[in-house]
């Protein structure tokens, strides 16, 4: 009995090896397609950012470093000395205070509007949820459209400002840092949101309480419980928000007109009317090496946490 | 559900105004732009009455009609592909005693998520150019859609895995104890329970796809026009509403499609 038992055991022990290993198998077209058409072009670039650019875009297969030299330095026509040009520089500066200032307000605008909807009783959360949720989700070209519609010269507020005649002539707001950082803010508001609520939800609202009977004031409260239980709510929110602030394409392009560039236009220009994929592609691998930085912290900062709760 | 108590101890001073200016940013200039597209005038932002004349000419011109085509192919095939890998991925990444190479299978399917778009964009595009020239291949519009399946996955996976983490699993132990097979159990019982998953993800995977912009217009060859792109070429003209009536579509098709994958979720937690 007690062998036929233990060889039942054994069956099944094997039989559920056996499905493990096939069931691994299962997530193998999902890794093939994301390897071949997402991985392997990473790899791409990084190889093209090593060779010459050819004449009307593309590559020519020639090992070079002049893509990175490139990004800080200019060779001299005449003397063929290297000079430092801080151009392509001063422009990931430039997108990189936007991001940082786009992730800060974002931060202080979306805490206490994710921390309202969390305190609101269950019907009425879902509800702000799929209000913040929609715009989550919609088309950013439009979106940012939209606030070019607001901001143009002959726009909205110019419209309504000297329709009260409190201006003259319209206020110059499209094509300037203005609405680049205006529109950033507007696009990744939500990216900060929601990530946000999703962490304030699970809050045990008990602690407030508790801290609230110990005689802790609302500041107190807020700042010595609930932002220090939401902080991987915080950087998470604010690790989505800045990402993809860093690496602006949209805004920029539509709200910049081509004169203001952040990283995401000054790379697509490499592809485009600048000819030069290797030192495009050298750009790109640069702004991956930022977002990696940024990840690193993120993941230091949560991997302990997560685990204790 | 009013509450008795005037003062709620959770409450924080100022919160509730910061939400609300919050939700207006975010809405008005959605909302000028849609009630825009109403004007009977030829002006973005000159009002002149209300009709449905834009709609009327966006809805005849041709050029919308071949990215309205377009756009949907793209993003059917990209939304079919990109679902039922990431539902066997996501089974497979569930159903699995935990291995070593599973965190790092975990964040190949989450790496579009974590690379800047435009990254990706350039990648995709010297990709393509490279087989092009090294194979003389060319999938033509094929290589949107691969280009599309690719991001739409972390986007279908994410509510079909999490669907899968909170399935009780004693009902496929269960079935399996009925002298279920794999096959069945998963037929019978699994895959019924994980429809809304599915759903809520494909509905994702169909708006990342239908909205995307930064990667279709690198990737995109001549004639591949998608929606957005189309939007984009109205912008560099002089401007008539007949942009706010074309974006307000895919606005709608937006919220309507966000809205489904939110109300199955939805259900899921009751």
């Amino acid at each position: 009995m007690s062998i036929t038992l233990s060889k039942a055991a054994m069956f099944e022990a094997q039989a559920e090896k056996a499905t493990s290993w096939r069931n691994r198998l299962l997530a193998l077209p999902a890794l093939v397609i994301i390897g071949i058409f997402g991985v392997l072009p990473l790899l791409i670039i990084f190889v093209y950012s090593f060779l010459q650019a050819a004449p009307y875009g593309g590559v020519q297969w020639k090992f070079s470093t002049d893509a990175y030299l490139n990004f800080l330095f200019q060779r001299d026509i005449f003397d063929d000395t290297l000079q430092f040009t801080p151009d392509f520089l001063i422009i990931y500066l430039r997108s990189f205070l936007y991001a940082v200032v786009t992730t800060v307000i974002c931060l202080l605008l979306g805490f206490p509007t994710a921390y309202f909807m969390a305190t609101r009783p269950p019907a009425q959360r879902n509800w702000w949820v799929l209000l913040i949720t929609i715009p989550f989700w919609s088309n950013l070209l439009v979106r940012t459209l939209a606030i070019m519609f607001i901001i143009r010269d002959e726009g909205l507020i110019n419209n309504a400002l000297m329709g009260l005649g409190l201006i003259e002539k319209p206020i110059t707001m499209l094509y300037t840092n203005f609405a680049i950082q205006l529109g950033l803010l507007y696009s990744f508001l939500p990216f900060m949101i929601l990530p946000l609520y999703s962490s304030l939800e699970k809050l045990d609202f008990r602690l407030v309480e508790a801290a609230n009977d110990l005689y802790a004031t609302r500041r107190q409260v807020l700042w010595r419980v609930i932002i220090p239980l939401s902080l991987p709510g915080i950087i998470a929110g604010c690790l989505l928000v800045f990402i993809p602030a860093l690496g602006a394409y949209v805004t920029p392009l539509i709200l910049g007109g081509g004169i203001h560039l952040m990283i995401g236009d000054l790379i697509a220009q490499q592809f485009g009317s600048g000819r030069n994929w290797p030192l495009g592609c050298a750009q790109a691998l640069i702004l991956m090496a930022a977002v990696l930085v940024a990840l690193y912290f993120y993941v230091r900062n949560t991997s302990g946490k997560i685990q204790h709760g | 559900m009013a509450d008795p108590r005037t003062i709620d101890i959770k409450d924080q001073p100022g919160f509730r105004s910061i939400a609300i200016l919050c939700l207006c940013v975010l809405y008005v200039p959605i909302l000028i732009l849609m009630i825009f597209s109403f004007n009977t005038g030829s002006l973005v932002t000159h009002w002149e009455g209300v009709g449905f004349g834009w709609y009327g000419s966006a809805l005849l011109n041709e050029e919308f009609h071949r990215a309205a085509q377009n756009t949907l192919i793209i993003s059917t095939s990209a939304t079919i592909i990109s679902t039922i890998v990431a539902t066997l991925a996501a089974i497979g990444m569930t159903r699995v005693k935990p291995w070593r190479g599973l965190p790092a299978a975990f964040m190949v399917i989450n790496l579009p998520l974590m690379v800047p778009e435009i990254i990706t964009a350039v990648a995709t595009l010297s990709f393509f150019a490279l087989i092009a020239g090294a194979f003389g291949l060319n999938f033509g519009i094929g290589n949107l859609i691969l280009a599309h399946t690719v991001f739409c996955i972390p986007f279908a996976y994410m509510p079909i895995r999490a669907r899968l983490e909170d399935m009780d699993l004693t009902l496929e132990a269960a079935a399996a104890d009925l002298y279920a097979t794999p096959w069945h159990a998963f037929r019978r019982i699994t895959l019924p329970l994980l429809v809304p998953g599915i759903m809520s993800g494909a509905a994702l995977a169909f708006i990342v796809s239908f909205d995307d912009f930064t990667i279709t217009q690198l990737v995109a060859g001549p004639g591949q026009t998608t929606l957005p792109l189309y939007i984009w070429n109205q912008i560099r003209r002089p401007m008539t509403p007949e942009i706010n009536a074309i974006s307000t579509i895919l606005l709608l098709v937006s919220i309507l499609f966000v809205s489904v994958s939110f109300l199955i979720a939805r259900r899921r937690a009751k």
